[in-house]
């Protein structure tokens, strides 16, 4: 426990000293090949894309509902979002008084959250990309053994209301990106997995007779608890729920260079 | 994967962003509604309606459709692939013993419609071949094929997600669903070779409606 306050307070002293970055900036993430905490025993190929330094903050979802009016909190179909969408701000177009711009954006749908990212050019990314950037720590891009690195994530996730704090506060990433742990959760494009796979397509799973297309979860690595937790988390939750600690962040692909 | 990003990205290019497209529909609708050719009541989608997604899609005789074009008809859904071997032909019986409860002279006010969540091997000509093998050749059975982002947002809205099935299995569920003529969803049965009364009571009673 001593370590992780200690640990803490590095980052803390650490992060206040660096500038705050352009918001909406991006960093590249090199491709590769990782074996998930899911599915098979085999590795999955991830492409060079660029991911958001910073998770989506209040400031800029609220540029996005001023120009595309039909997210804002009275006009959105209820299709696409619950009664919790933008839940605490005080208006369509004001946030509360304890908001702060600098936020990261959260109640917001999946729907809406894909929305603004295409809005941007961008995407939501995939559950493997978002867990192949997040597996880095500050000096290597796969923590999943350091025991710092699980307890810093396992010791975030009892600590309540941290989507309160204001974005870039947490540590800097192997890759350059902010907040993938620390802050809030975060929207990813397949997080029900529905699209079937080349892996998936043989019906091999055990519980074939229940199960169409079953990409079940044999978990590789059990001692990745924390990343556990966010797979069960996702499983949990619905493309309209709008969650206070629930927010997003976008990623690009990396155009191909012969094209 | 590398082959979902492309489609994705066309994806983006044809829906965009943000509501321009709906805007000019709404507006065509109001001067037509002005001029007499439609009535408020055709005009008025709920706001539950899966109506509102606004992806194309394609039949397995090979014609573009949009969801909103089966308006009026009380729809069967549900998610398979073609060549899933295990659940889905126990999902694709589930779904004829509820056609066979219906009465043939309803039959011309419901469409079975089968989506695939795998729109990269199941083409409209894939798609046609099983229609043919499984004898659902009539107008009310429809397959249609989307983009993987439509296929995504489709299955969102259906919530077929991930299904915890112990603390570390997850998998896809069965779900067979009934919406009304608007498109808002009215009932929906989990699980294969399940009891099918209330599914067929919820076709029944919109039918009715």
């Amino acid at each position: 426990m001593k370590t992780i306050i200690r640990l803490a307070i590095c980052f803390s002293i650490l992060m206040q000293s660096q500038a705050f970055g352009q918001s909406g900036s991006m960093v590249k993430i090199d491709g590769g090949e990782f074996i998930p905490l899911y599915g098979t025993k085999a590795e999955v190929r991830i492409n060079d894309f660029y991911m958001d330094v910073y998770p989506v903050t209040n400031a800029e979802f609220l540029e996005f509902v001023k120009k595309n009016p039909r997210w804002k909190r009275s006009e959105i179909k209820k299709l696409f979002a619950d009664e919790n969408y933008l839940r605490e701000w005080t208006g369509d177009e004001s946030l509360s008084a304890d908001q702060l711009p600098d936020s990261p954006v959260t109640n917001v749908s999946w729907y809406a959250a894909k929305n603004y990212c295409e809005c941007q050019g961008k995407r939501l990314p995939t559950v493997d990309e978002w867990e192949y950037a997040a597996m880095a720590d500050e000096v290597q891009p796969d923590a999943r053994e350091e025991k710092t690195y699980n307890k810093f994530i396992l010791s975030w996730y009892e600590t309540p209301n941290t989507y309160k704090k204001t974005i870039g506060k947490t540590f800097k990433n192997y890759w350059g990106v902010y907040d993938l742990h620390g802050l809030v959760w975060e929207w990813t494009l397949d997080f029900n997995s529905v699209l079937i796979s080349g892996e998936s397509r043989k019906d091999r799973t055990g519980d074939n007779n229940l199960f169409c297309g079953a990409a079940a979860v044999g978990a590789t690595d059990l001692m990745n608890y924390a990343a556990f937790m966010r797979y069960a988390f996702r499983g949990s939750v619905k493309a309209k729920y709008a969650i206070k600690n629930l927010g997003f962040r976008c990623v690009a692909d990396v155009a191909p260079e012969n094209l | 994967m590398k082959k979902l990003f492309i489609p994705a990205l066309l994806v983006v290019l044809f829906t965009g962003c943000g509501s321009g497209e709906e805007n000019q529909q709404e507006d065509l609708q109001e001067k037509m509604i002005a001029s007499g050719s439609v009535t408020t009541e055709d005009r008025e989608l709920p706001d539950l309606s899966v109506y509102h997604l606004p992806a194309t899609w394609t039949t397995q005789n090979g014609e573009d459709i949009q969801l909103e074009d089966l308006r009026g008809n009380v729809l069967v859904m549900v998610m398979i692939y073609t060549s899933c071997k295990a659940a889905c032909p126990r999902l694709v019986a589930d779904m004829r013993g509820i056609e066979k409860q219906v009465t043939k002279k309803d039959l011309d006010k419901v469409k079975f419609i089968m989506v695939s969540i795998d729109p990269e091997t199941d083409t409209p000509q894939r798609l046609k071949e099983f229609s043919k093998e499984n004898l659902m050749e009539d107008d009310h059975w429809l397959f249609l094929r989307g983009t993987p982002e439509a296929t995504r947002e489709f299955a969102a809205v259906l919530a077929v997600s991930y299904k915890k099935i112990s603390p570390i299995d997850f998998s896809h569920s069965n779900i067979i669903s009934v919406f009304d003529e608007d498109g808002v969803l009215v009932h929906q049965q989990e699980g294969l070779g399940v009891n099918n009364k209330s599914t067929v009571a919820a076709i029944h009673k919109e039918i009715s409606d």
